[in-house]
């Protein structure tokens, strides 16, 4: 089973790794101002609250799936917590509805997708609009804030001078590497993005995983919901919009396919690294803004055409019949 | 005016690992019925796309009119007069019976707009050939029609290209008895007007009915042509079936060495697909279940699997009643199912070998929670050696092993969870004959340990040469059962076709 994770998943780690590094030497020559603590931590703070989604996300994309919510989820959970804190929850039991907030939406998602049989794309999208929809009706287009300083401190207090955003994706992010990478019942994401039907034949319970693939993929946008909220100390409406595009595009550039069957959280992280390193260089050479969004496109079409290349090598020149069955 | 409409001279196509056309004729004449029959594998189908100009030929040389014709295309070869009516419905559900006729060629005006009057008009022509135009609108959806309607309307789209051959692929798969007898008149009228029809049909009788010509193929070889009305069905069978039954399938044990019941379905069905079925199977038995494609022999497979569970009658294994409603359900109980369909529903075609083996056994390739590589690979390394599998490298995805080699790895995959039961459907389907011959070697072991196997095949010899007893499904029922040793191809043809007029017991 290495080798499973050998050959093109490690070299595309290698290959986004080594970027980073790149990036990182070039800009320590490039500005004195990159390797302080302070753009580090600035730059990792940045990428944290999409660094946990993407936890989540990849497990999804292994097995074949895709969830466009996860913004939605973001400023819904992030809304319905401080509304919840502010009618006078006690702060506790406010962050644990917000979770739970998050796996239900995740949960109703998969439920449509896993036993109704929608197509992911669609029904996330509705999703997209109906949590966005009732963000607003929640947060009458006004921010949420006087939330109390018990709640802040969940994404505003330091341990060792590291913002707890980043401690908490430091965590997701090598607990779930390790649990995706070791754990069986995990495995099974990749045997059902590799070839969903034949998952089912090998005994994998393929509805049930689907579920909860979602469901993980909702709670964790709760959770990034409920930290992006504290550390900002308000709710607000427009929170996470546009989220997902950079959540699934990391988790790409990372080492996932859209068809499933492959992609690491740890390669999710690199790409969500390369992506804020960009920006960040960007930034510090004084490069028009306004290109950051295209560079980050380049970055990403740029790794996907590596792969296929590399793909294509690696399989040599493979006779591929037309396929009866799907041709109809 | 040559003799032949379609003629096709020492067709070749190989594809990796298997040679699928080696020097195949044909001779169809103008207006006639030319019916291809051949088992299973035999060629007809790739024979048909090379008609169809979907696979080039690597040697041989088509003519139609007595002219050379070379296809670079599909669209190639329906300009030149060669058109198909699929197995499969290639119909627009959502679209109207005119659209789909006129798919790509409608009739448009100069500013390229579509001209329904004449599209609707010209499509009520083409009903009209078949008496359907003051029944069917033009304008009506495909969707709300009957699958024999479907099928006019597929055999209109295909016409309304002006062939001068049109290929019929197994037409009555899903039509009734009646729906039949219209389709049989439909191709009398257009060979009347000069259409050359080439019909493949796994159905014997239907060729007695509909063809004038048969011609006969067997592992990619042409055997003969003739005049239907000089041969009867046994001539047909012999000559398809062909070989004689060499030792590759080894020496079946005596019937007294078998152990006791392992397995027992009493009255089995599911709605629509098969009903009633009674099957046995004991321990170190290989049970052959054979019948015609679409017979609902592999639904039932399915079934004891859990797959799409049945949903009348019972089932027991070792004596104690099972129910399984998942795969996962009757993996846990023992009951493997290797599909007839490695490609699409049996392998992860991207992953490697090891990770293919340890599929359907993942809890036992892990210590606790965690997959255990060691034991993963120790699994596959164990694979590579005992089915003589070559992987080309463990890292390699299965993808680029040849069909006999993925068959192996499937194998092993399901001989890996230590069956009492194993279903294997079609086990040699496009495998070469030596992976054959090893692939009945390592099912006859595996019996020998004591699972019992039924096997589902549609390959005739494989059936008999090693099953012990045969079952044989007609229309979604078991039509009668054989012990392997009387059997013969005539015995088996005549229950699953029902030329013997019953089933016998």
């Amino acid at each position: 089973m290495k080798d499973w994770f050998g050959r093109v998943t490690r070299q595309r780690e290698f290959m986004i790794g080594a970027l980073v590094v790149g990036v990182c030497i070039a800009m320590t020559f490039a500005s004195p101002y990159f390797l302080s603590s302070g753009n580090i931590l600035a730059l990792l703070l940045g990428l944290s609250v999409e660094a946990i989604i993407a936890v989540a996300m990849t497990n999804l994309m292994v097995a074949g799936g895709f969830d466009m919510s996860v913004g939605s989820i973001v400023a819904f959970t992030g809304a319905a917590t401080a509304t919840l804190i502010v009618a006078g929850l006690p702060v506790v039991i406010a962050v644990l509805a917000g979770l739970a907030i998050g796996a239900a939406v995740g949960f109703f998602n998969g439920f449509i997708i896993g036993k109704i049989g929608i197509n992911p794309f669609v029904t996330t999208l509705s999703s997209l609009s109906l949590f966005r929809g009732l963000t607003l009706f929640l947060t009458r287009g006004k921010n949420i804030s006087g939330l109390p300083d018990s709640f802040k401190e969940i994404g505003q207090a330091t341990v060792l001078g590291i913002q707890t955003p980043i401690i908490i994706a430091a965590v997701l992010i090598i607990a779930g590497d390790f649990m995706l990478r070791r754990f069986r019942f995990f495995r099974q994401s990749y045997y059902i993005g590799g070839n969903e039907r034949g998952a089912r034949l090998s005994g994998i319970n393929v509805d049930r995983l689907k579920i909860l693939a979602y469901t993980l993929t909702g709670l964790f946008a709760g959770l990034a919901g409920i930290v992006m909220t504290s550390r900002l100390g308000a709710a607000s409406m427009t929170a996470g919009t546009g989220l997902e595009l950079r959540v699934i595009t990391a988790v790409i550039i990372g080492g996932a396919s859209l068809q499933g069957g492959e992609g690491t959280v740890f390669g999710a992280f690199l790409g969500s690294l390369l992506m804020a390193l960009i920006t960040n260089a960007l930034t510090l050479l004084g490069v028009d803004v306004y290109w950051q969004t295209f560079v980050i496109g380049a970055t990403l079409l740029s790794a996907v055409l590596i792969d296929q290349v590399g793909k294509k090598r690696a399989q040599g020149t493979v006779a591929r019949l037309p396929d009866r069955s799907q041709q109809k | 005016m040559p003799d032949y409409i379609l003629e096709a001279r020492g067709i070749t196509k190989t594809f990796p690992g298997v040679k699928a056309l080696d020097g195949v004729d044909l001779r169809v004449r103008r207006g006639e019925t030319h019916a291809v029959v051949g088992e299973n594998g035999a060629g007809k189908s790739t024979l048909m796309m090379v008609l169809t100009g979907v696979y080039r030929p690597d040697a041989g040389q088509i003519l139609i009119g007595g002219k050379p014709v070379s296809f670079h295309s599909h669209e190639a070869a329906v300009r030149q007069g060669v058109a198909i009516v699929y197995q499969e419905l290639s119909l627009v559900p959502s679209l109207s019976i005119a659209e789909n006729i006129f798919t790509n060629h409608q009739p448009v005006n100069s500013l390229g707009f579509v001209r329904r009057g004449e599209l609707f008009d010209r499509t009520r022509e083409y009903l009209a050939l078949f008496d359907l135009d003051t029944v069917l609108d033009p304008a009506a959806l495909v969707r709300s029609l009957s699958p024999a309607n479907q099928q006019v309307v597929e055999i209109l789209k295909a016409i309304s290209t002006d062939p001068a051959v049109l290929i019929m692929d197994e037409p009555t798969s899903s039509l009734t008895e009646v729906e039949i007898v219209r389709l049989f008149e439909n191709i009398r009228r257009l060979t009347a007007r000069g259409i050359a029809c080439l019909y493949i049909s796994h159905h014997l009788s239907e060729i007695f009915e509909i063809a004038d010509t048969v011609t006969i193929l067997r592992d990619g070889r042409f055997v003969c042509d003739a005049a239907v009305k000089d041969v009867d069905e046994d001539f047909l069978v012999s000559n398809m079936v062909g070989r004689t039954i060499a030792d590759i399938y080894g020496a079946r044990p005596d019937p007294a060495s078998l152990g006791p019941m392992r397995f027992e379905a009493r009255g089995l069905g599911r709605a629509g697909v098969f009903a009633g079925a009674d099957l046995r199977a004991r321990s170190g038995e290989i049970v052959g279940l054979a019948g015609l494609v679409g017979a609902g022999r592999t639904e039932l497979g399915r079934a004891i699997f859990g797959a799409e569970p049945a949903d009348t009658g019972t089932m027991l294994l070792d004596g104690r009643s099972i129910a399984p409603r998942s795969p996962r359900d009757a993996i846990g109980l023992g009951i493997g199912y290797l599909t007839e369909d490695r490609k699409t529903q049996g392998l992860f075609l991207d992953f490697p070998l090891s990770a293919n083996i340890a599929a359907n056994r993942l809890k036992r390739l892990s210590l606790g929670p965690l997959v255990s590589d060691a034991l993963v690979d120790g699994a596959a390394n164990a694979a590579v050696r005992e089915y003589r599998i070559a992987s080309g490298g463990q890292g390699k995805a299965v993808r680029n092993l040849s069909g006999g080699n993925q068959q192996k790895v499937l194998i092993a995959a399901w001989i890996g969870i230590e069956p009492r039961l194993l279903i294997v459907d079609e086990p040699t389907r496009g495998v070469d004959v030596g992976a054959r011959s090893e692939i009945y070697a390592f099912l006859r072991s595996l019996a020998a340990r004591g699972t019992a196997i039924i096997m589902i095949s549609s390959d005739l010899s494989e059936i008999l040469g090693l099953s012990d007893r045969i079952y044989v499904m007609k229309s979604g029922r078991i039509a009668g059962e054989i012990a392997g040793a009387d059997a013969t191809e005539e015995s088996v043809i005549a229950l699953a076709t029902g030329a013997a007029g019953g089933a016998s017991q």
